[in-house]
């Protein structure tokens, strides 16, 4: 009797992974199938929208003269500089403020206020202050994305459970230990949503802020091949975004799995 | 020289418009197991906390006799308090490297019968396990007083009941001066030596537990302990 009821719930089970893994990638699939059939059958005229063949081809040729890598990296690299500069920045403030009550009382009212300047709207100001050149893109980076990583980690370190801070203290830790031991961790799951957030900024920023003033990057492709009608660029630059998009926050998500196990365990995750 | 381990004089404690504790005066023997029951709001915890050094009293004194108070002093909470992004041995051990803390942080989870467990995380505890390790975390530093603040209220009777026994084992083995916290009567007669009754922020009422504590006897404490508390009332009520 036990038996037969133990084998279906096994079966079950190891039909459900795969399907997990499966799933997620039948909507682009699709797509993708949509798209090329309908190029093919020639209801997408290619100056629309060309095929994603054709697009696939273009990035191809694109890699191989050495475009491609080269305005590729110079992306990055500025994606990455001002997320450090601005997620550091942030980082800092969101500890002090966090921290010492003083600083709140001191900061906090004049960055929430900063804040709400949509930073996009601040491209005008930079360019004439400091030209269309590496700087100006990097501090739009930063700026967008101190914010978010600003506003959780205070968020994060001040809302950790006093009653931990309490018994820390009772155990006589020292300020340091205190940091380290109970506070840092605690705030460390909100700390990543902020950088999560800001990885989002990030690209979108860098995008706004290539095509506006563009010189060797993928928005300068991206505007050349415009000029040039040259549609299966546009349509590269956009899917690699996409991708660009996707693998940071794989990566970010990878990040906090290794760094938060321990909200992945016990029974009140079911 | 005065022999009291632990002794409270005329303490007086403020916030802001409340009074939590009034002209409190208590001393306490070394080694002895003390229950401090009463009414909710009656400044049990804030007497506590007093002890513990978390907080000073705004008039009185506090004194405990010995070479260091603060690091010989410690408190397992309401809560269990746990690190949730610690296992078990690095809770006890607050992340210390050091191999003599990590060997002394699994002899104390032996101790309380969760040797098994050491690797684990306090999410994949139940509550009584949890317990159990809030209390192993307090012994980590060989304190001579332990503090405990209605520890078992969150448990079920069959385990709050072995908690109760471990909780006196230990307490007797390592001849630990002990305050309990509780709102039950009968826990409080069962476990202690003495019982005060705090009926608000003034009052203290002691009764001495008898050293034979058979359940006619704990019955019997646990009676006068909770008429005191209620009042008359509660008397006229049972004898009626
Ligand atoms: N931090 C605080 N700030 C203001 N008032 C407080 C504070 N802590 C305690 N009190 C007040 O002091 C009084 C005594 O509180 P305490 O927590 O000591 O009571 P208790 O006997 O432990 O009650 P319970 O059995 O419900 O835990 C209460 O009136 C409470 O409101
Ligand atoms: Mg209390």
């Amino acid at each position: 009797m036990q038996r037969s009821i133990a084998l279906p719930i096994h079966k079950e089970r190891t039909l459900k992974l795969p399907l997990n893994k499966v799933l997620p990638f039948i909507v682009p699939i699709v797509v993708l199938i949509a798209w090329q059939v309908s190029s093919n059958l020639g209801w997408l005229p290619s100056t629309i929208l060309p095929s994603p063949i054709a697009v696939f081809q273009d990035g191809i040729s694109l890699t191989q003269s050495g475009e491609l890598p080269k305005n590729l990296s110079i992306s990055l690299y500025r994606a990455t500089l001002g997320l450090l500069i601005g997620g550091g920045i942030g980082f800092i403030l969101g500890f002090i403020n966090g921290m010492s009550k003083t600083c709140r009382l001191l900061f906090d009212s004049s960055i929430q206020m900063f804040r709400n300047i949509p930073h996009l709207a601040l491209i005008p100001l930079i360019i004439l202050w400091l030209g269309i050149n590496e700087s100006a893109k990097i501090s739009l980076v930063a700026i967008g994305t101190m914010f978010p990583v600003y506003i959780n980690t205070f968020h994060g370190i001040s809302s950790v459970d006093k009653d931990l801070i309490e018994m820390g203290k009772s155990y006589q830790l020292t300020k340091k230990q205190l940091f380290s031991k109970i506070i840092f961790p605690a705030a460390l799951p909100q700390i990543f949503v902020g950088i999560r957030y800001a990885l989002g900024v990030m690209w979108t920023t860098l995008i706004v802020a290539e095509t506006i003033s563009a010189s060797s990057e993928i928005g300068y492709m991206a505007n050349n091949a415009e000029d040039f009608m040259d549609m299966e660029t546009v349509i590269l630059c956009i899917v690699i975004y996409a991708i660009l998009g996707k693998v940071s926050d794989l990566i970010a998500k990878s990040f906090e799995s290794l760094f938060l196990e321990w909200k992945t365990l016990g029974r009140n995750n079911a | 020289m005065n022999d009291q381990f632990i002794s409270i004089k005329n303490v007086n404690k403020q916030y802001d418009k409340v009074t939590a504790l009034e002209n409190v005066n208590l001393s306490i023997n070394k080694g002895e197991f003390v229950a401090l029951v009463g009414m909710s709001g009656g400044g049990k915890s804030t007497l506590l906390r007093l002890i513990a050094n978390l907080e000073k009293p705004t008039r009185g004194s506090v004194t405990i006799n010995t070479n260091d108070p603060v690091s010989s002093t410690r408190v397992m909470f309401q809560e269990d308090r746990l690190l949730p992004w610690m296992n078990l041995v690095d809770n006890l051990s607050f992340g210390s490297k050091n191999k003599e803390d990590k060997r002394k942080a699994r002899r104390l989870l032996d101790l309380v019968e969760l040797g098994d467990f050491a690797d684990q995380y306090p999410t994949q505890l139940s509550g009584g396990q949890k317990q159990r390790v809030a209390l192993a975390r307090a012994l980590m530093t060989d304190p001579e007083i332990l503090l405990l603040d209605e520890p078992l209220g969150a448990l079920d009777a069959l385990t709050r009941r072995k908690m109760q026994d471990l909780i006196l084992n230990i307490c007797q083995k390592n001849q630990l001066t002990t305050i309990l916290v509780t709102h039950d009567v009968e826990e409080a007669a069962r476990m202690a030596d003495r019982i005060v009754v705090m009926k608000n922020a003034t009052n203290l009422y002691e009764e001495t537990c008898p050293s034979n504590k058979n359940a006619g006897q704990i019955g019997i404490v646990a009676d006068k302990v909770l008429a005191e508390i209620l009042g008359e009332s509660h008397r006229e009520v049972k004898y009626a």
